[in-house]
């Protein structure tokens, strides 16, 4: 009988016996109390049910992703902090804090969050935010699947997060490589935590890939022909492509493997016919992808940062587009690198370094871009362009590095040491992270009309530089003095003083992520100093620009006529960038709905009752997901019309702030002159 | 209903709106994706399809006049969903109803054989966890059967609302999508019978 209520599900799956996870279930706990207590007591409930959670549109669902980015940011440092400390005392007759299981789920969980929590949710909401409006758009192509998709991914999230205090998390690698990953080898709900928010996710994404790659090809303002496509909105198409090429595949890797584990297939295993190598051929087809996926945002995002604060047009642009496309192309054909032990054979091997090696010449032109770019441009140095900076240097080193490991013969050696560890940090904490600072800091103002203080911002952005490299050129060391990746303990004392500088160099990082908290703080109290009311406080170049900060919720009252790459600098220059339509028209806006939301608890319900295996729940999901969508498609009053004169109405107050703000601003020194 | 059509139409085109439009590229997009996701089984089938791990190979488990049958019931439903879809285009609701009831009666037929397929092969101990092989076979065939029995309720739903509501633009637009699916879901099918069982018995 309890079986068939609760499945697997008993009493005994709360670590009570753990005290750090009771510690971290607590912290959690108490932190999550605050905020519902905060919102509560301020009556805040109804605001964000009607205002945000059912929100079909894409600047709230934008920063939604944000806040979903920072907080699963917090949870994955936690974890990386854990395991540094763990690393920097394990050695000989020490044996850390963390006993071996619950070390191998730390690791785990930080790269599973990391990537598919942190890195996707931080890139697809700067993507939200930004992408129709850089493109004259009024919404995405379907804005109701965009709240399903955050809602997804939402979900999935809180799975991994619920992890923490009911069952365990998966032990077996944030890849989650088979057979360890199999029934046999890992019979608890880890693993299945591990999949299904993998699985929940990635069908987001998916559906989120989709969506802005419509959005981008069939709703540019007119005039704005392929070429006339700023940067960002360039690699987030290349992005869209390279998720659904990819997406599909990561779906069937997990689909096998939950086949394995729950109706004893054989894919995967040992025994019985199963091929443990088609796992890692498929996870990695998608895995390579996934790499450039949260990396090219990143380059759109620098690309149009070192523009607007070098004062200058992007050098190369069209070699930048071509780079990008070069790129998405060769990401496909290089994922046995990740697994060149597998015994390929030497021509296959030498065919996947070689592939591997040619993506450094189109990554190398657009680090010469960059740089030619701020060549005898006026730069000036904001934060975002300090991240900049910081990323084109170390992101070369992390490149050199990975040329280094596409060589099959050296890779053999380096292959799973820390060599590796170093590597791949070393490219998307410069390569995407930075990235995705860089964009939060520039494109802050335009999704909450004040900028971010530069004095914490700048303060984190060397902490964060000088932690990482702290934190991670040790490791390079490291793998060349033999030591592998995933070591709970060593017996080994050479290697205990590069970890200790591993760990401080966490503890510095740690410093630069409070800083990030206190820099939001900050602005938020002086935002009356930071306000920004010409929605254009950097003097930027292409349409996000043109409107107010925050944009109003149709974004545009007139779809402007793009003429030029960098659209809004050339309206400026013919000064038409604040030009009065002669009349408005009515527009067509999308109606909110709780149906994402409720599509988001359910997946979370269908998620959580096949880890514990309770049929009837995740039946009961199932159905009530499909009744929803029926539901859903019954409805043809999706949408309303706004009418000509509210467009009109506000579009007037919008022009009477901006009147006063000059006239203010004559007086002492005008705010655009200066940034001009 | 129709004044929201009627909005459609006339906004559609100064504001680059165009739902219509966007979604059935958009739905395209969707069936390459789920191209992309049969052929990574495909890929799987074909690097486990001659792992039989001591257990029976396609030549032995596999009855061709019978998937012959099961096959033509597929083939024909598109025939007839075609037709339900030249109802649509000349604004007949009888004819778009009709045809999707045989096409979906025939889709049923469809999935009634597979099952009974899948069935007989579990009584008989060559189940999904017997062999690499069977897993393989199970899942390929299985995830276009899954396929298709959304596509049922898909159309289940769509005869509904053309009774309920009439050949609506919105109507249209589904009806358009779902017949793209039928079609898609017919040519991967196409895929199965040769890969998986003429090449496992010739």
């Amino acid at each position: 009988m309890q079986e068939t209520l609760f499945g697997k599900l008993t009493l005994s799956a709360i670590p009570y016996d753990n005290p750090i996870v009771m510690g971290a279930i607590g912290a959690a706990t108490a932190m999550g109390l605050l905020v519902l207590g905060l919102i509560t007591y301020f009556g805040k409930w109804g605001y964000l049910w009607k205002e945000w959670f059912t929100s079909v549109d894409h600047k709230r669902i934008g920063v939604m992703y944000i806040v979903l980015a920072f907080v699963m940011l917090l949870r994955g440092f936690a974890d990386a902090l854990m395991m540094r400390m763990q690393q920097a005392i394990a050695q000989g007759g020490m044996h850390g804090y963390l006993p071996p299981d619950h070390y191998d789920q730390i690791f785990s969980a930080h790269g599973t969050i990391m990537i598919i929590f942190v890195a996707m949710p931080f890139f697809i909401g700067l993507m939200n935010l930004i992408v129709p409006l850089q493109i004259g758009a009024r919404d995405v192509a379907y804005p109701f699947l965009n709240s399903v998709s955050f809602w997804l991914t939402a979900s999935s999230a809180a799975l991994v997060m619920i992890s923490l205090g009911i069952g365990d998390f998966s032990h077996a690698g944030w890849s989650g490589y088979p057979p360890l990953s199999e029934t046999r080898f890992s019979p608890g709900p880890g693993v299945d935590y591990w999949i299904w928010s993998l699985q929940l996710g990635g069908i987001g994404t998916l559906m989120t890939g989709i969506n802005f790659f419509v959005t981008i090809l069939r709703m540019r303002a007119p005039g704005m022909t392929m070429m006339k496509l700023p940067v960002f909105s360039w690699t987030i198409l290349v992005t869209n492509v390279l998720i659904m090429l990819s997406f599909p595949v990561l779906t069937v890797a997990l689909a096998l493997l939950t086949l394995d584990r729950y109706l004893g297939m054989h894919f995967f295993t040992s025994d019985l016919g199963g091929n443990q190598m088609m796992f890692l051929n498929l996870f990695w087809i998608w895995g390579h992808p996934e790499v450039y996926i949260v990396i090219l945002p990143a380059f759109g995002m620098f690309s149009e940062v070192v523009s607007t604060f070098s004062g200058k047009r992007l050098f190369g642009y069209h070699s930048m587009v071509y780079a990008t496309v070069a790129i998405a192309v060769l990401s496909f054909v290089v994922w046995l690198h990740h697994f060149f032990t597998m015994g390929a054979g030497a021509n296959v091997n030498a065919f996947f370094g070689i592939a591997t090696m040619v993506i450094a010449v189109p990554t190398g032109v657009k680090v010469f871009n960059w740089l030619f770019t701020m060549y005898k441009g006026r730069v000036e140095f904001t934060t975002p362009v300090l991240w900049t900076l910081g990323f084109i240097i170390t992101f070369c080193i992390g490149g050199m590095t990975g040329v280094l490991l596409s060589v099959p013969p050296a890779d053999f050696v380096l292959h799973n040491s820390e060599f590796l560890v170093a590597h791949f940090h070393n490219m998307l904490i410069p390569g995407a992270l930075f990235g995705y600072f860089a964009g939060y800091a520039f494109w802050f103002p335009k999704a909450f009309g004040f900028r971010l203080d530069e004095k914490w911002g700048k303060r984190a952005f060397w902490l964060w530089l000088v932690g990482f490299y702290l934190a991670f050129m040790p490791l390079y060391a490291l793998g060349f003095m033999g030591m592998p990746r995933r070591l709970v303990h060593y017996n080994n004392p050479a290697w205990q003083p590069y970890l200790l500088v591993a760990a401080a160099g966490t503890l510095v990082i740690l410093a630069a992520i409070v800083c990030q908290a206190v820099q939001l703080v900050v602005s938020i109290r002086n935002r009356e100093a930071l306000r920004d009311v010409t929605g254009d406080p950097w003097n930027g170049r292409t349409l996000e620009w043109a409107v107010a900060s925050p944009p109003p919720f149709y974004n545009f009252a007139h779809i402007p006529h793009v003429q030029s790459l960098d659209a809004f600098t050339d309206m400026k220059d013919r000064g038409v960038a604040y030009e009065v339509p002669a009349s408005y028209q009515d527009i067509h806006m999308p109606r909110n709905t709780a149906v994402g939301v409720v599509l988001g608890g359910i997946a979370f319900a269908f998620g959580f009752s096949m880890i514990w295996h309770i049929w009837w729940l995740a039946l009961g999901a199932a159905v009530g997901a499909l009744g929803a969508l029926v539901l859903r498609s019954a409805d043809d009053s999706v949408d309303y019309i706004l009418p000509a004169q509210d467009v009109a109405r506000m579009e007037r107050e919008r022009r009477q702030l901006l009147a006063a703000h000059e006239q203010a601003d004559t007086s002492s020194e005008s705010h655009l002159a200066h940034q001009g | 209903m129709s004044t929201i059509a009627q909005s459609h139409e006339t906004l559609g085109h100064h504001d680059g709106h165009d739902p219509v439009g966007n979604a059935t590229f958009g739905f395209w997009l969707y069936l390459m994706t789920d191209c992309i996701l049969f052929s990574s089984i495909f890929a799987t089938y074909a690097v486990l399809g001659h792992n039989y791990a001591g257990g029976p190979t396609g030549h032995e488990i596999f009855d061709l006049q019978y998937v012959f049958a099961e096959t033509m019931f597929l083939l024909f439903s598109s025939t007839t969903n075609g037709i339900a879809m030249l109802g649509m285009h000349r604004n007949s609701r009888t004819q778009v109803v009709n045809w999707l009831v045989v096409t979906a009666l025939l889709g049923l037929g469809f999935i009634v054989m597979e099952v009974n397929e899948f069935v007989h092969l579990i009584q008989e101990g060559n189940g999904p966890d017997r062999s690499g092989f069977l897993s393989a076979f199970f899942t390929l065939v299985g995830t276009h059967g899954a396929h298709v029995s959304l596509g049922l309720v898909w159309m289940v739903v769509m005869i509904f609302q053309v009774m309920g509501k009439g050949l609506t633009q919105p109507v249209r637009s589904r009806l358009m999508r779902l017949s793209l699916f039928w079609h898609f879901l017919d040519l991967i099918w196409i895929g199965v019978f040769t890969v998986v069982y003429l090449m496992g018995v010739l």
